[in-house]
């Protein structure tokens, strides 16, 4: 029996039911459904992932002809190859530890139902995004992921606070989807189909390198990956997007969604390769993302922003490497940080839950021997996040950044720069570790996490260290990178550089050899930290350019400027009604002296006429 | 018609004062029946003057219009003390300030 079709349709089908019985299933059988239906989908996929690596075979499978009109038939039709079966054992894989993790995470929250019925479907709409074989059925997916991004954003939608958050991440992302169907559109006109494979083909006989179309559709493409990823200049929606409950930030803004531009790229490669500039494009973008980002991590005090700051740094890293052509280590890195980075966010999430629902890193504190399961989730996170030497993400950052100085004419200059981007990363992670879990303990844990919890950390724990060693089918899909000609004095400062990093936020945050405080408490060390936490004052750019002019535009057209005329007239026909009836006194006396002026005064005029 | 001892002018006055004190009176009273019997006063301050200037030129004209004035009074005091005698019997007063309902 064929399984592929299984693997989107199982948390289909719960999101489904869970919908319709609209919170009246209890509550044991809802935890079964949503998390068992991942988890089957997880063996599925781990089922399709080994006969695949087995023989390297390419499946594709069309279910139906979704519509038919003229000579466009996209099918609901699923394309398997080396980069969907990573893609779909992360989204399951990781997806499923993290809807196990909710069990606990969720259980005293009212909407238990409709949190799962979300979570699943959103697995089913990233399934469909990843599998489908031709653009239509990706752009489905895409949007269906976006539209579960924004339910999830304001489940807790009594805080209007929520609401705007879940707004906000919906609009801008929908600025980037915008261009993406403009892309479609082109594509479509000038290719005349959707279907990835033969699109590909097609345009590498139609256009030659660096022709126009290629670059205005890349760019089209480009600017869809942008707000899904989060990426400048769309970067905005992500840290807001923290207002959802952590293990969505988990899954959805940090280890899935958010890398779905990424894989769009990766997906269409060989147009990007088509049009070099964008390339380029992807490669500047991905550099500025990854150090502003870094900058503002550095500033925040929530927990959870500083890793969704640290999140848009290292999607740069993997814009960064789709820049440089190095798509396999970008896609490397992509599984590696959702490795760690839903382990990070799982953590932080229980550290939450543990201290009543405390953000701010400076009221914790030596929560080190408190909650040593999560402390050790902390540490194994942030150590592949600032890519300490064998864990998962040196690994992969290690090979973004030889890519990186490979690069002809620019490559030195990315490569500095993600390299100043990886030092601030070891130094954010561990003020984060060093600041939560070691020092004085300001806010006692009222609970540990239980079975639940603990296991999907656990096991992220384990993947986050040998994760490095994951062999990925992608050799088929992507053109193969050579280091062999790296100087190894370039390959020693990368790996020297995020100990240097943790070597310096010990010395800041922890041993507090280094004092800064002369510097951050001057005024321009104040103004610059300020300026960071503030990321770089984007937010309040847009505000101000964007925002307010729209609003103020639409409060204008609310009250119909073109009523103004009629309600003019009416005001003006009111006004003189209003004297009118004045005169009605219903004084008998005053009527007849009124007349018999008048009477004098038609006289007058009368005889004054005739005389 | 000989024995006419009064002349014209003297008429027209004594018809010009009439007509004013009726409408003085119309004006400045506040009784409903006394502004009726002022209103009787101008129009008989008007016949008057129809009687005399017929009564200077030697036309019927002037009489004949006094007829038609005095049963237009007639009329009106008719109309006039029906509607007395309504307003009496709704506002029990016969002040035309106070009777007035209107609200302007």
């Amino acid at each position: 029996m064929n399984l592929i079709p299984l693997i989107p349709a199982l948390p289909l089908f719960s999101a489904i039911l869970l919908i319709v019985s609209a919170g009246r299933l209890p509550r044991n059988l809802v935890a079964i459904l949503g998390a068992g239906s991942v988890g089957l989908s997880a063996l599925c996929v781990a089922s399709v992932a080994i006969g695949f690596l087995a023989n390297e075979q390419i499946i594709q499978i069309t279910l139906w002809t979704w519509m038919a009109v003229d000579n466009f038939t996209p099918g609901i039709a699923f394309y398997i190859d080396g980069l969907t079966i990573v893609m779909m054992s992360v989204i399951t894989g990781v997806g499923f530890l993290i809807h196990l993790y909710s069990l606990e995470f969720m259980n005293e929250d009212e909407s238990y139902s409709r949190y799962f019925a979300y979570m699943n479907l959103f697995v089913a709409a990233m399934l469909i995004l990843v599998m489908a074989d031709n653009l239509l059925l990706l752009y489905l997916g895409w949007e269906g992921v976006g539209v579960c991004s924004y339910l999830l954003v304001g489940f807790w939608y009594q805080d209007s606070d929520n609401g705007k958050a879940a707004r906000k991440a919906f609009v801008v992302t929908r600025v980037g989807d915008t261009a993406m169907a403009l892309g479609l559109f082109l594509l479509f006109t000038e290719l005349g189909t959707l279907h990835i494979q033969s699109m590909m083909e097609a345009a590498n006989a139609q256009w030659s390198v660096g022709d126009t179309l290629p670059l205005v559709a890349t760019a089209l493409l480009l600017g869809g990956a942008v707000g899904k990823s989060a990426q400048l200049p769309l970067h905005t929606w992500l840290p807001d997007a923290m207002a959802g409950p952590t293990p969505v930030s988990a899954l959805i803004h940090a280890a899935t969604m958010v890398t779905a531009g990424v894989y769009l790229i990766a997906r269409t490669h060989e147009l990007f390769l088509l049009a070099p500039a964008t390339l380029e494009a992807v490669a500047w973008v991905g550099l500025f993302t990854l150090l502003l980002a870094a900058f503002t991590a550095l500033a925040q005090n929530d927990i959870k922003r500083i890793l969704a700051y640290s999140t848009i740094s290292q999607i740069g890293y993997m814009f960064l490497a789709l820049g440089v052509g190095a798509f396999s280590a970008s896609v490397f890195h992509l599984m590696t940080h959702a490795f760690f980075k839903a382990l990070l966010f799982l953590a932080a999430g229980a550290v939450i839950h543990c201290l009543h629902h405390e953000h701010n890193i400076f009221r914790m504190g030596g929560l080190r021997t408190r909650i040593p399961v999560v402390f050790w989730s902390f540490m194994i996170g942030s150590a592949a996040l600032a890519a300490l030497p064998f864990t998962s993400g040196f690994y992969s950052k290690d090979a973004i950044l030889l890519s990186a100085w490979q690069q002809p004419g620019i490559g030195p200059w990315l490569w500095a720069g993600g390299l100043l981007g990886a030092l601030l990363t070891a130094i954010y992670s561990f003020r984060l570790v060093f600041i939560v879990f070691f020092g004085e303990a300001n806010t006692e844990p009222d609970k540990q996490p239980g079975w639940k919890m603990s296991i999907p950390l656990v096991i992220l724990c384990a993947a986050s260290v040998v994760g490095g060693w994951f062999v990925l089918p992608l050799s088929d899909v992507f053109p193969q990178a050579d280091h062999s000609g790296v100087n190894h004095t370039v390959e020693y400062v990368s790996i020297a550089t995020p100990v240097l990093g943790l070597l310096l936020a010990y010395l800041l945050f922890l041993g507090r050899q280094l004092d800064i405080t002369a510097i951050t408490e001057s005024n321009l060390g104040k103004a610059v930290q300020k300026f960071c936490f503030n990321g770089w004052q984007i937010d309040g750019l847009y505000h101000n350019l964007l925002v307010r002019p729209f609003k103020g535009l639409a409060h204008w057209w609310r009250n119909e400027p073109i009523d103004y005329i009629y309600n003019a007239i009416i005001a003006l026909s009111q006004w003189s009604h209003r004297g009118l009836s004045a005169l009605q006194t219903g004084e008998l006396r005053w009527y007849a002296t009124t007349m018999v002026f008048g009477l004098v005064l038609l006289t007058v005029v009368m005889l004054r006429n005739a005389s | 018609m000989g024995g006419l001892t009064v002349p014209l002018e003297h008429v027209l006055v004594l018809a010009a004062l009439l007509f004013s004190f009726g409408l003085l009176g119309l004006m400045l009273r506040r009784n409903i029946i006394f502004m009726l019997m002022s209103l009787e006063v101008m129009l008989n301050a008007a016949a008057l003057a129809f009687v005399a200037a017929g009564a200077n030129w030697a036309q019927p004209d002037g009489q004949i219009v006094f007829l038609i004035i005095l049963s237009v009074a007639a009329a009106e005091v008719a109309v006039g003390l029906g509607l007395v005698l309504q307003i009496q019997r709704r506002f029990k007063t016969l002040d035309m300030d106070t009777a007035n309902r209107l609200r302007g």
